[in-house]
């Protein structure tokens, strides 16, 4: 049996019909859509398409959804903002709510991959803005998550910082492997990134669009420069 | 106007230096010294810096001073107790439930319109005239001011750090000791800050109505005497205790807010 049969076969999450709305404004008008373990998912759509909606939907912290949603026992949640509590050092922050052996030792290690070295005791105030969203990744890739959720967090980073971001997710997800669904406005960003975009409009899927998995991509790629030109014209850009 | 003028001539003021804060009053108690020596400032209304502090002296030296300073402290420090017990309470149940925000919240906000040394005459009748009076007026003076800035510190909790904390799965107690103590915790110091303030006002009119011991005691005994050189020596009692009561909340603040130092990024 191929892992394509596999996956085809026991998806890591499984959304039929998933719907939100809140009075007559739909967010999300039924989803259908099965994540297959360690596969790497962007979703693009312009503001108010639902992106954060799926994402926050996928993370359980909508408990409005309607239809079925199945899976993912330990999903993990990066935001946009780093969303530290500014009241703990940066392994505070990773080992909270960390159960099992040995967190304060697991935080470290984790932190150490993120190439936050000898910065454990520093407040976030004195961390830049990309070393804490850096802390933010470790605090959700120290609990092993099967489904690591992105909600746009490279958006505040500058242009330098996100390349290094981008070089960092795409290296946790290649130890880690975990399942990954990146929220993102960038189309470039979900080439690089991932192997499947999904496209947002109004609440519905309208497009997925699949690509070798677990390639690595450049932006100069003549593929990646016209499956760029095709999504943002399907984005009316 | 002078800085003005400087600025014109394209002069630079340098700023002043640490010390600069100490001229105006020293200056001021010079002044007072030479008022009360040639006879500017009569010894009826109030005596000298010098006398004053003969006076401090010989009270601390007879021990009167330090027996009253017992008595006042003891009222302030039960009180206080009580007050923060009651205002934590009673502020956890506001602030972490809309029910209890409900029904805590309206009596508390009606209590914070009583004008408070209105109800004296009225807590005489019940309580009598000994301590339990002077420590409950304490008690209520500090519970308000603390009560009102803790609720609204436990409502202003950030709404993204609520979520954060439930993708981590922490549990309620994890979330009230890492999320809601902490972030609460700065609002609630600004008002123990107002409640010691509170306190001290509260005790000097207490104890000026009615009092057979304490500071209050020996300044209305004073003013039976005519004594103006006690009654000084109370008031600055008074400021010096409200002003070390505020440098502990400080010192404090400065512990419990020490991720707010250092350098940002």
């Amino acid at each position: 049996m191929s892992v394509a049969q596999q996956q085809r076969t026991e998806p890591l999450v499984r959304l039929r019909g998933v719907s939100r709305r809140w009075g007559d404004i739909v967010g999300l008008d039924g989803i259908d859509l099965d994540i297959a373990p360690g596969e790497r998912i962007a979703v693009i759509g312009r503001s108010g398409s639902g992106k954060t909606t799926l994402l926050r939907a996928l993370a359980g912290l909508d408990t409005g959804i309607t239809g079925e949603l199945t899976g993912a026992t330990t999903p993990a949640v990066v935001f946009q903002d780093p969303r530290l509590f500014p009241w703990r050092t940066a392994v505070q922050n990773v080992e909270l709510g960390l159960r099992g052996s040995d967190p304060r030792g697991r935080a470290v290690a984790m932190l150490a991959e993120v190439g936050l070295a000898g910065r454990e005791t520093a407040w976030p105030r004195q961390l830049s803005g990309g070393q804490r969203q850096r802390v933010s990744l470790a605090r959700a890739l120290v609990r092993e998550p099967d489904l690591l959720l992105l909600d746009e967090p490279f958006s505040a980073l500058d242009a330098l910082t996100r390349v290094s971001a981008h070089a960092l997710v795409t290296d946790l997800w290649r130890r880690h492997r975990p399942a990954l669904l990146l929220v993102t406005h960038d189309v470039e960003e979900a080439l690089l990134l991932t192997d499947r975009v999904l496209l947002l409009e109004h609440g519905r899927l309208v497009h997925d669009e699949r690509l070798e998995p677990g390639q690595e991509r450049r932006r100069e790629d003549p593929d990646v420069v016209h499956r760029r030109a095709e999504l943002l014209a399907r984005l009316g850009v | 106007m002078v800085l003005a003028v400087f600025r014109a001539a394209g002069l630079s003021i340098p700023p002043p230096p640490a010390w600069a804060r100490w001229i105006s009053p020293l200056v001021l108690l010079v002044l007072w010294q030479v008022a009360s020596m040639t006879g500017a400032l009569p010894d009826t209304t109030i005596g000298s810096p010098s006398e004053i502090a003969r006076t401090a002296w010989d009270l601390i030296r007879t021990g009167q001073y330090s027996d009253a300073l017992v008595v006042s402290l003891r009222r302030v420090a039960l009180g206080v107790v009580f007050g923060v017990a009651l205002a934590v309470v009673l502020g956890l149940i506001a602030g972490l439930s809309r029910w209890g925000d409900a029904i805590v919240d309206p009596p508390m906000q009606m209590a914070r319109t009583i004008p408070l040394y209105g109800v004296i005459p009225l807590f005489i009748v019940w309580f009598g005239i000994g301590e339990t009076t002077k420590v409950i007026l304490i008690a209520l003076g500090v519970a308000v001011p603390l009560y009102i800035n803790l609720t609204a510190a436990l409502r202003s909790i950030d709404p993204e750090l609520r979520e954060v904390s439930a993708t981590l799965h922490l549990t309620a107690w994890e979330r009230l000791r890492y999320m809601i103590f902490p972030g609460a915790l700065p609002g609630a110091l600004v008002g123990l800050r107002l409640s010691l303030a509170v306190a001290w006002l509260v005790l000097i009119v207490a104890e000026t109505v009615n009092a057979d011991a304490g500071i209050g005691f020996i300044v209305n005994n004073a003013r039976t005497f005519l004594q103006n050189d006690i009654i000084v020596v109370g008031l600055l009692t008074y400021a010096i205790l409200g002003l070390a009561t505020d440098f502990l909340v400080r010192l404090a603040e400065r512990w419990a807010l020490r991720w707010q130092d250092g350098p940002a990024r």
